[in-house]
């Protein structure tokens, strides 16, 4: 890949060929506020404050800018803070500002710009406030869909355009009046989207957002254990519990993709119903036993029947370890080739 | 019939062409004297949208009428719109060897009349007629070229608008038509586009952008496909200047649309106009489809090894798909939303393919630079804006209309000469050229030349040829809110500048004009309008603020007035006017008590009465019903305050 | 890219992620599927082929690419055998008789043959639709002709990609959860491997191939198996014919059921073991690019549950066998890669750095993305062409049944949905099993959207809501096997194709009738 050459506020950078500017200076680490920029998708160029100063050029959108040999940006200065400060509070005069009660609180996008440009309550109170009490869509019912706190900023459109190619979403009506909007503005639940969820993990604010929001503990990293896929997850576990799944970025399979069942069917591992002790039937009732009468039952009923007359069906949904040691334990112990497993269903 | 020839063979290619067109044109100029020279009266009746609104269908209904119950042999031909609006509907008659004599407001009755008097007699009826056209005159009616409405204008894009039937390709034919085209056939890209560069036109749409210039990348950028599409979606409010050519001479848009399509290299064109335009694109359906079966239009024009085809796409009406992005995107069937510039449309526009776009007026002059030559256009206009322009002229003046003009002409020549002074010899306060995305020009600066130049250095713009104009009457922060309201409803929503800046700037202003105004609000309103325009993605957003910020520029005290004083000086804004009841003069007569819609007015019979303020909704109505011999109520600016006890 | 008996937005979404990204880049693809699916939306070409009916599909494009010589010759003549044999089984599939036994207009069978044979590298997927027939083998071998032919194997962008379904079917298979082979396909009948596996295990081995899926509960019924260990299986839900099944289970003796939920299969067990899901263990699987990846446990199992390899050691110890001694899951992870060459230079710590696709024979390897690049796993390394013929489904609509039952599967669900239906917001998305009918046989059995219908067999019948809709052609119904309520393997068809022994739950002969 060809390196560009560019000064970025007096540093001298380097960026790959086809890099907007905003990409540059993020990934040398340089802040530029930005709100409807997502590294997985084409730029929109629509919230307008990612405005930079080219040399020679004047103000200019850098996430919409490709580098180029010899640039010289500034992105700070008293112009640039009066053109992009008035978006900013515009928007916030459009928002519901309780963040407290936001699942986004202390991870937006937006309170990242707002802090940035240095705003401050008393210059948001010289707008004159929106409407904030449009009713929200929680049809769905793993994530919701809150107009109050949308932006606009087209990025859940774009995720469904452009990374599922299922356009369940887009804008609606024009001007002051616009919408995200599904087909004939029915909830989304009767809409076409297939709850993939990729466009709530990629909103900037707190307009898509899970209905459960446990914040995890910690993360781990595993495969999701539906399809052959084989997409790498990262399960977020509070306690002994898995309470959220993301797809991992890192995973050659899937990048950080999802479906609906990957991301959100995760309920059935802390189930209730989970069999939590062995159980023998005793008179037609499954009674709790221990591991060692259960196991003894078993070893001594498999030992009573003998070679070929106990078969094994092994599964799919076990690894590979699990696998290997049943078909091991057919062969060798039970002494028979009889396994197999759904493979074929 | 052409396409065939064109397959004889290369040899005989050229001489094949020039028969062709030549036949074409003898059997026009035959059709066209025979009408000219004709042994019967032919009778012209305006029949364009505007001439229709003013009641010219069922002037023309009478006229058939009058004539057949007459008996008289004679032609009545229905012809675009001839520019004044105010003269609606409009009436030509030709007698043989006669002038031309062109008549304004003719109702039926006066339609009887003219037949009576000047079809079957032979007097003209002088008293209807607004002039001659032509050379002759006849009987004290001057000609029309020397009266005060068309003296200073020149009409070259709109000549044939009137005067011929927009349906008979041989009328256009006749007045040189396709003469421009067929002399394009035989020129390369290179010597075309050189040609527009010495004629200087530039854009008619709006920023004047040299149209060579446009030509020139789209040419230049690699592509086999490109397109070439017309922006017939004139959206600003007031506007008409497109709607009134393509209903009146629809071959001219599509005799410069072959030109330029051969210039850049584009086989495909379209029309993008909007469906409110129903006669406009009827005209053109079939403008097109005569162009196909004259062979100047499809495969192989002429046998030129030229293709080109058109098609038309009907706009719903947004006024941003006349932002050139947006409309490509409407016409892809998207969305229609701005895309961000760059690349700009030359290089990558519709598809993806390199694609010009140019407004009607800019393709009907590519025809007449085409038809007669780059040196002829440039005779008139000044030093960087060359050629005419059209205008609509509406507002405050006594004729309104679509007028023609040279580029360099004074605001005042055409407000006080064309337009015959303001309505009711009022002062004249400001106009507003550009339409929303334009400014407001002061009384101060009537004498600034119209070109593009001239009028962006006073704040404003030449736009498609918007010229709203304003008296004293006008409130101007009301004048801004109205355009601001306009452009905030159309916008798209896609930037947040746009979306909500003029949503907040409108907010503000209803704030100001209903008396809830606070000083900090005129520099809000200038920062917001600052940013906007910076900040927008598209022409729309970039311009919006102007007529806010052209108002504050020329009519802060304005501003002031209604946020300190509580004033609408002009007495535009309800909530900052009273009306009071002049006690000397009132008689009791109850005409305003019983006309009140709130019974804000008392007083006894006979007695003088009075108005309780905070009952007065301040419509107007007791002021309306006031007999003039009274004259006992009065509008005052500013609120007059009283406690409701 | 030819996508051919696979609804891939539905089963697996995030490979249908990529196959839509490909067209809408400009891949083209052509999908052939008797429903009307979503990834269609996509297509250059769709080609709704009747269900069963795959190999005349195929076999007819493949005619029209040899009849118009748009085959990869070179790639014949040096990587391939039997051309002509296989050239002469082309004859009897001219367009006239496909266009009438698939019912796909002529024109597009052309036009899909070009398309597919002319656009350079192109690659196939398939999945169930494929193989779930009385003659899966077959449908499989046409596939696998088809890219011999135009010389789509073993380059990059080609190849024949069968889509698995469950997350470790590919780990199933390569550990040897068959009757026939021990890990990495290594076949029990062959004496070296027998040897080789006696000297690992220290035991002896038994030589003779066991019995598959269908046959053991065939066996089971017949009274000759007497005890079945069932790991995380419900075939109640998921083997056609499941009556025959439930029958067999309870003719057994002795029936252990380990899982993680009690199914309609676990409930007839005598002995129920409580698995570990997932989160609750380290480990492997292999997905269906072949490609290894580790797991890590998350949680601490669930209750009292174990991780199945514990419990299946847990009895071989205490029947007496020895080597099951495992510390975890990594140990077992060695033992496996010390057996099984293909997976012999795969480790747990090369693991952690992202996955492997096998074979990965040695520590450097780079593992394996693109197999046959240079020669194909046969004797000779050539691959080698198979004549074919076209044999009809076991049943075909008649004027008893006349309607054919295929089945497919729903987004929300997975399988007998043992885990998905304990999600609220999948069970609140996608509740109940919908019968899709075209809108034709809707009318004429007077059926609307949301009526009960009973769908009868020569098996039995079910009862499921229609939905009328045109993703099924006339004379096609489908239904799904995700819920319990509505049985739809009672009622499909076991019959098993001879070679690869999996029932044909893609093509049933059924008879409808609304319920009044």
């Amino acid at each position: 890949m060809e390196k560009i050459k560019l000064t970025i506020d007096g540093m001298a950078i380097t960026a790959d060929r086809g890099k907007t500017i905003l990409e540059a200076a993020l990934d040398n680490g340089i802040y530029i506020p930005h709100l409807c920029h997502h590294q997985d998708l084409a730029p929109a160029a629509v919230c307008r404050v990612c405005l930079v100063e080219v040399e020679g050029r004047g103000h200019t959108i850098s996430c919409r800018t490709p580098v180029e040999e010899g640039l010289t940006i500034s992105t700070e200065s008293d112009h640039l803070n009066k053109i992009r400060r008035i978006p900013v509070e515009l928007i916030f005069a459009n928002h519901d500002t309780d963040c407290i009660a936001c699942t986004r609180n202390n991870n937006c996008q937006l309170q990242r710009v707002a802090s940035y440009l240095g705003l401050e309550r008393d210059s948001m109170d010289r707008m004159r406030m929106g409407n904030i009490e449009k009713p929200i869509d929680t049809s769905n019912p793993f994530f919701d869909r809150n107009p109050n706190r949308c932006i606009y900023c087209g990025i859940c459109i774009r995720t469904c355009d452009e990374i599922q190619n299922i356009n369940a979403i887009d804008f609606a009506s024009r001007g002051y009046k616009m919408t995200v909007s599904t087909f004939g503005d029915n909830p989304i639940a009767d809409s076409r989207c297939e709850s993939c969820g990729e466009c709530v993990v990629r909103c900037p604010v707190g307009a898509l957002s899970p209905k459960t929001t446990m914040e995890p503990s910690r993360s781990v990293k595993s495969v999701c254990t539906y399809c052959g896929v084989g997409c790498g997850v990262e399960l977020g576990v509070r306690g002994n519990s898995v309470v959220s799944v993301e797809g991992d970025r890192d995973n050659a399979v899937n990048h950080g993709s999802l479906c609906v069942k990957g991301r959100y069917g995760f309920e059935f591992i802390n189930h209730r119903e989970r069999i939590r002790k062995p159980l023998i039937k005793k008179n037609g009732k499954f009674e709790e036993s221990t591991w060692d009468e259960a196991l003894d039952l078993v070893a001594k009923k498999f030992r009573e029947y003998g070679k070929e007359k106990v078969a094994v069906f092994s599964s799919a949904k076990c690894s590979n370890e699990d696998n290997y040691v049943i078909q091991k334990f057919t062969r060798a112990v039970l002494g028979t080739n009889s396994i197999d497993h759904c493979a074929r269903l | 019939m052409n396409s065939s020839a064109g397959k004889a063979g290369k040899g005989g290619k050229v001489v094949k062409l020039k028969i062709n067109f030549d036949e074409i044109t003898i059997k026009a100029n035959q059709d066209w004297k025979e009408l000219q020279s004709a042994k019967k009266p032919v009778i012209l009746v305006g029949t364009a949208t505007c001439g229709r609104s003013a009641g010219s269908l069922e002037t023309l209904e009478a006229l058939r009428h009058e004539i057949k119950l007459a008996g008289i042999d004679c032609e009545v031909i229905e012809v675009g719109c001839i520019g004044l609006c105010y003269a609606e509907p409009i009436v030509c008659i030709t007698k043989p060897s006669q002038p031309v004599v062109c008549y304004g407001d003719i109702n039926p009755a006066k339609a009887k009349d003219l037949v009576d008097n000047y079809i079957i007699g032979d007097d003209p009826v002088a008293a209807y007629a607004l002039g001659t056209l032509g050379d002759g005159s006849i009987n004290g009616i001057p000609r029309l070229v020397d009266t005060d409405v068309f003296k200073p204008q020149v009409r070259r894009v709109l000549k044939r608008c009137g005067s011929i039937d927009p349906t008979n390709l041989n009328h256009y034919i006749a007045t040189d038509g396709y003469k421009g085209m067929n002399k394009a056939l035989g020129m390369d890209s290179k010597g075309m586009i050189e040609e527009i560069k010495k004629s200087g036109l530039r854009g008619r749409g709006g920023a004047g952008f040299p149209t060579w210039k446009k030509w020139q990348f789209c040419n230049d950028a690699p592509g086999e496909q490109k397109y070439l599409i017309c922006n017939a979606d004139e959206g600003d409010p007031g506007a008409f200047m497109n709607r009134s050519l393509l209903e009146g001479d629809p071959h001219a848009l599509v005799e410069g649309m072959i030109i330029a399509g051969k210039a850049i290299g584009a086989t495909k064109g379209y029309i993008y106009c909007r469906a409110e335009y129903p006669l406009a694109l009827e005209r053109l359906d079939m403008a097109i489809e005569q162009a196909h079966s004259h062979g100047f239009m499809g495969k192989d024009i002429m046998g030129s090894g030229f293709s080109f085809d058109l098609k038309i796409k009907e706009g719903a009406g947004a006024f941003v798909c006349g932002e050139e992005t947006a409309l490509i995107a409407s016409i892809e069937g998207e969305r229609g939303m701005p895309r961000p510039r760059p690349p700009f449309p030359a290089i990558s526009g519709l598809w993806g393919k390199p694609t010009i776009i140019n407004n009607v007026d800019t393709l009907a002059s590519v025809s007449l630079i085409f038809q007669n030559s780059a040196e002829w256009f440039a005779e008139y206009g000044s030093k960087d804006s060359k050629g005419t322009k059209n205008f609509a002229l509406v507002g405050k003046v006594k004729r309104t209309g679509l007028v023609e003009v040279p580029l360099g002409i004074t605001i005042r020549e055409m407000i006080y000469g064309i337009g015959g002074g303001i309505l009711n010899d009022k002062e004249f306060k400001a106009v507003q050229t550009g339409g929303p995305s334009g400014g407001c020009i002061p009384a101060s600066l009537i004498d600034t030349p119209v070109d593009y130049d001239s009028l962006a250095q006073v704040g404003s713009i030449m736009g498609s040829g918007g010229m709203v104009v304003m008296d004293e009457d006008n409130c101007m922060v009301d004048v801004a809110r109205y355009f601001l309201d306009f452009t905030q409803k159309e916008s798209c929503g896609k930037c947040v500048p746009c979306r909500l800046g003029t949503k907040q700037m409108l907010d503000i202003l209803d704030d100001i004009t209903q008396g809830r105004g606070k000083p900090e609000d005129i520099d809000l309103l200038e920062e917001i309008g600052f940013s906007v325009k910076r900040g927008s993605l598209c022409g729309l957003g970039q311009t919006a603020p102007n007529p806010v910020l052209s108002t504050i520029r020329y009519f802060r005290n304005e501003y002031e007035s209604h946020i300190v004083h509580k004033k609408c000086e002009s007495k535009v804004c309800r909530d900052l006017i009273s009306y009071s009841i002049d006690q000397e003069k009132c008689t009791g007569c109850r005409l305003c008590y019983s006309a009140c819609p709130t019974n804000a007015i008392t007083g006894d019979k006979k007695k003088p009465h009075s108005i309780i303020q905070y009952e007065c909704i301040r419509c107007g109505m007791c002021l309306e019903k006031c007999p003039p011999k009274f004259n006992a109520v009065q509008c005052i600016p500013g609120q007059i305050i009283t406690e409701r006890s | 890219m030819l996508a051919i008996g696979t609804n891939t937005t539905k089963a697996h979404p995030v490979i249908a992620l990529q196959l839509k990204a490909a067209s809408r880049n400009g891949t083209r693809l052509i999908v052939a599927n008797p429903k009307e699916i979503v990834l269609s939306r996509h297509a250059e070409i769709v080609m709704q082929q009747k269900p069963g009916t795959d190999v005349v599909l195929l076999m007819a494009m493949m005619k029209v690419i040899v009849d118009e010589n748009l085959q990869d010759q070179q790639f014949i003549n040096e990587r391939t055998e039997n051309f002509d044999e296989f050239k002469k089984s082309l004859n009897t599939f001219g367009i006239e008789y496909a266009e009438k036994i698939t019912g796909v207009p002529g024109e597009t069978i052309i036009e899909a043959a070009r398309t597919f044979a002319t656009t350079k590298p192109a690659s196939i997927f398939y999945a169930m639709g494929i193989t779930q027939h009385s003659h899966g083998t077959d449908n499989v071998i046409a596939v696998s002709n088809l890219a011999l032919l135009t010389g789509n194997i073993g380059k990059p962008g080609t190849g024949v990609n069968p889509l698995r379904g469950q997350n470790n079917v590919q780990g199933a298979c390569d550990m040897g959860a068959l009757p026939n082979v021990y890990t990495g396909y290594q076949r029990v009948d062959n004496p070296d491997v027998k040897k080789k596996f006696e000297t690992a295990w220290g035991v002896e081995l038994n030589g003779k191939n066991g019995l598959t899926h269908t046959e053991i509960f065939d066996d089971a019924y017949n009274g000759k198996i007497k005890a079945i260990y069932m790991v995380g299986e419900n075939p109640i839900l998921s083997e056609a014919n499941a009556h025959h099944v439930r029958e067999a289970i309870e003719k057994l003796g002795f029936f252990v059921a380990q899982d993680i939920f009690m199914t309609e299969t676990s409930i007839l067990a005598d002995v129920i073991l409580p698995g570990a899901s997932f989160a609750e263990k380290d480990g492997t699987v292999t997905n269906t690019e072949r490609r290894v990846q580790r797991m890590h446990r998350a949680i601490k199992p669930v209750g009292d549950s174990k991780p199945d390899w514990w419990i299946a050691a847990e009895i071989a110890k205490r029947m007496g066998g020895k080597g099951f001694e495992y510390a975890g899951a990594e140990e077992i992870f060695s033992e496996i890669t010390s057996l099984t060459p293909s997976y012999q230079g795969i480790s747990y710590g090369r693991l952690e750095h992202g996955g492997l696709q096998w074979p990965c024979p040695t520590t450097e390897h780079p593992g394996t993305p693109i197999l046959h690049t240079e020669k194909f796993p046969r004797e000779g390394g050539k691959g080698k062409f198979m004549p074919l013929v076209y044999r009809e489904s076991a049943e075909l609509a008649d004027k008893d049944y006349p309607l054919i039952l295929t089945t497919d599967r729903s987004l929300y669900h997975y399988h007998t949905s043992t885990m998905t239906r304990k999600v609220e917001g999948l069970e609140l998305l996608d509740s109940e099993e919908l019968l899709i009918i075209n809108p034709e046989d809707a009318g004429k059995y007077g059926i609307s959207s949301g009526d009960m219908v009973v769908i009868t067999s020569r098996r039995g019948d079910v009862r499921s809501k229609a939905k009328v809709s045109g993703e099924c052609p006339p004379g096609v119904i489908s239904m799904t096997f995700h819920f319990a309520e509505t049985p739809t393997n009672d009622i499909t068809n076991p019959a098993l194709d001879p070679v690869a022994k999996i029932p044909e739950t893609k093509v049933s002969a059924v008879k409808i009738r609304k319920v009044v």
